[in-house]
């Protein structure tokens, strides 16, 4: 099994993710997932100790716009892509 | 402010469960309020905020979370956010950024929230939370910006998930601009936790960002409470309740909880860690389903939004922007009017209620003390009785102010003033025009008076003679015979001046 990740990690996340694996896939994603993971940690070398985190990638910040209000879509538009609607808005299946 | 007034009145016996047993416990709450802002658009996007509207009718491909869409932040939210935080004593972090909140529910239309995690906009604060015959500082963690979800109605005569075929999304509030209020666990009882709520609300209405409406659900919050032994060390096992949203629900549901716990304890049992629910109906509390990983929300921050820098000067701007808070007006009434401690708190901790009061100090700012016992007294037993609050009534705060000044100018006695009051009070109309509708001002025309009085004087032998005997009461009988003739109009303390005069 992996180095870094287990089985037992990559369930967990596939249920967080709401994505259902059979087992086989699992073993298979567990052995993906660490050596991408073993890659990434390369970066784990550098000394970082001087550097802030980045949270974004662009050095820029206070993107901000006025508080004015500008045109909704139409709710027919709105609900168009929805899989089913109803004059109400969005149908959501049987919530469990 | 009914609530307010009850509260303070009650707030003695405190400790409402208080038997022998009970005293052995501690209970430790902490509180995390959610509030939405009153901004013209939503937080991520020019979407309007609307009640009650068509639904879908204020959504855009941003809010509806469509690919590729992109957010930009709403500034008037941000300096709603700093100027909460900044009331509630916080310090602005002058680098914040926007986290994802990943997880999984349809009133969601991105499967993220977008929140504040390891840099929210306030931290360290606190609120001083007055208990009538106590102060209670309460801290506040942290002061953070988010978005609020979409509406779901399920389908079915009873409205319950367990019961729904399907649920129907309308996401005209999704992307309302949100501001969590996270407290430390300081708060030591449920009335505290609610004298809290009513502390924190009024303190947001001074500071117009938000309705404020808890039926609405505009502000509510969520409880963690745990109780432990007091001689014990270990902190107890927390419970969480969700969603409450009236000042009574806050209190009751966590009285709930504090004698759930004592007994699950008394029995030898342990408390479980789980997400409540209070109903009303029962004035219990019930277990929520969980899943286990219903707390792994794996915050990243989001790529789409680019950091905020907060100067010094903007921190500065917002600063000035903050209006008289509360407990500066309550010193203010005390020093500066001379009201007591009682009446203070008591105009102060209500915004409708100082609002008005300082509407109709505006209109005459002679006599605030005097103004104040009407607000105070006869004004509010009519509220009450009505259970409406001081924004629903008729009577405007300059007309309220008037009546005070036609009684200090000696235009009215303060009997007739009460029912000046009441026909202000039925029909809104302004005092001056009553009196003199009615005919009620008061007569303090010496001449008009002394007639009356020689009326009275030579009608009353009885009385006379008595006082000329050194029966000094007997006075009051004529009085009474002028007040009575002249249907109460007569300035009572002239009357009084003139048959003394009469009889010496
Ligand atoms: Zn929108």
């Amino acid at each position: 099994m992996g180095k870094i990740i287990n089985r037992e990690d990559v369930i967990h996340i596939s249920n967080l993710a709401e994505m259902d694996y059979g087992s086989d896939e699992i073993d298979e994603m567990t052995l993906q997932l660490d050596k991408i993971i073993e890659h990434v940690a390369k970066i784990s070398e550098v000394d970082t100790g001087n550097v802030s985190p980045t949270s974004h990638v662009l050095d820029i910040s206070n993107v901000l716009r006025e508080d004015e209000p500008r045109q909704s879509v139409e709710p027919e538009e709105a609900l168009k892509n929805a899989p089913e609607s109803s004059a109400d808005g969005f149908k959501i299946p049987k919530i469990d | 402010m009914e609530d307010n007034t009850k509260n303070l009145e009650n707030s003695n016996n405190s400790e409402r469960i208080g038997n022998a047993e009970e005293e052995c416990f501690e209970t430790i709450i902490g509180l995390e309020t959610h509030v939405e802002l009153s901004t013209r658009t939503k937080m991520f996007c020019g979407c309007r905020l609307s009640f009650g509207e068509k639904p879908n009718s204020n959504t855009c491909p941003v809010c509806l979370g469509h690919p590729g869409s992109l957010p930009v932040v709403n500034k008037k939210a941000v300096e709603y956010a700093m100027k909460i935080a900044l009331a509630l004593n916080c310090r602005i972090n002058k680098h914040t950024i926007f986290h994802r909140k990943n997880y999984f529910y349809p009133d969601m239309t991105k499967n993220y929230q977008i929140s504040q995690f390891n840099l929210p906009i306030g931290i360290g604060g606190y609120v001083d939370v007055n208990m009538g015959d106590y102060t209670r500082r309460v801290g506040i963690t942290r002061v953070h910006m988010e978005e609020d979800a979409g509406k779901l109605v399920h389908s079915g005569t009873t409205g319950r998930i367990s019961e729904a075929d399907y649920s129907i999304g309308d996401f005209n509030r999704a992307g309302t601009p949100l501001i969590e209020i996270v407290t430390e666990p300081e708060i030591k009882s449920p009335l505290e936790a609610k004298q809290y709520m009513i502390t924190l609300r009024n303190i947001l209405l001074y500071l117009d960002v938000s309705d404020c409406s808890m039926e609405e659900g505009s502000l509510r919050c969520d409880a963690n409470i745990s109780v432990k032994l007091k001689d014990s060390e270990k902190l107890g096992t927390r419970a969480e309740i969700k969603n409450l949203n009236s000042f009574k629900f806050i209190q009751k549901a966590l009285e709930f909880e504090v004698s759930r716990h004592i007994s699950v304890i008394n029995s030898g049992k342990k408390v479980i860690q789980q997400t409540r629910h209070y109903d009303d109906k029962t004035q219990s509390t019930k277990a929520l389903r969980s899943k286990e990983e219903a707390h792994d929300y794996r915050y990243f921050p989001d790529p789409d939004l680019v950091p905020i820098d907060i100067d010094e000067s903007w921190i500065e701007k917002i600063r000035d922007s903050i209006p008289e808070l509360p407990n500066q007006k309550e010193k203010r009434y005390r020093d500066k009017f001379g009201l007591s401690d009682y009446d203070s708190s008591l105009l102060s901790g209500d915004f409708g209620i100082s609002d008005y009061f300082e509407k109709a100090l505006k209109a005459y700012d002679a006599n605030p003390k005097g103004i104040c016992n009407w607000l105070m007294g006869d004004f509010s037993a009519f509220l009450n009785k009505d259970q409406i609050s001081i924004n629903d009534s008729k009577i405007r705060p300059e007309h309220l102010a008037g009546l005070v000044k036609l009684i200090d100018d000696g235009k009215i006695s303060s009997k007739i003033a009460k029912s000046v009051f009441e026909e202000m009070y039925f029909k809104g109309s302004d005092p001056d025009e009553i009196i003199k509708e009615k005919g009620l001002e008061q007569i303090s025309d010496e001449g008009e008076l002394e007639s009356i009085v020689e009326e009275a004087i030579k009608n009353n032998p009885d009385a006379v003679s008595q006082y000329r005997a050194g029966k000094v009461k007997a006075i009051g009988f004529i009085v009474g015979q002028v007040m009575q003739k002249t249907k109460g109009k007569a300035n009572p303390a002239l009357v009084n001046e003139i048959i003394i005069k009469k009889l010496s």
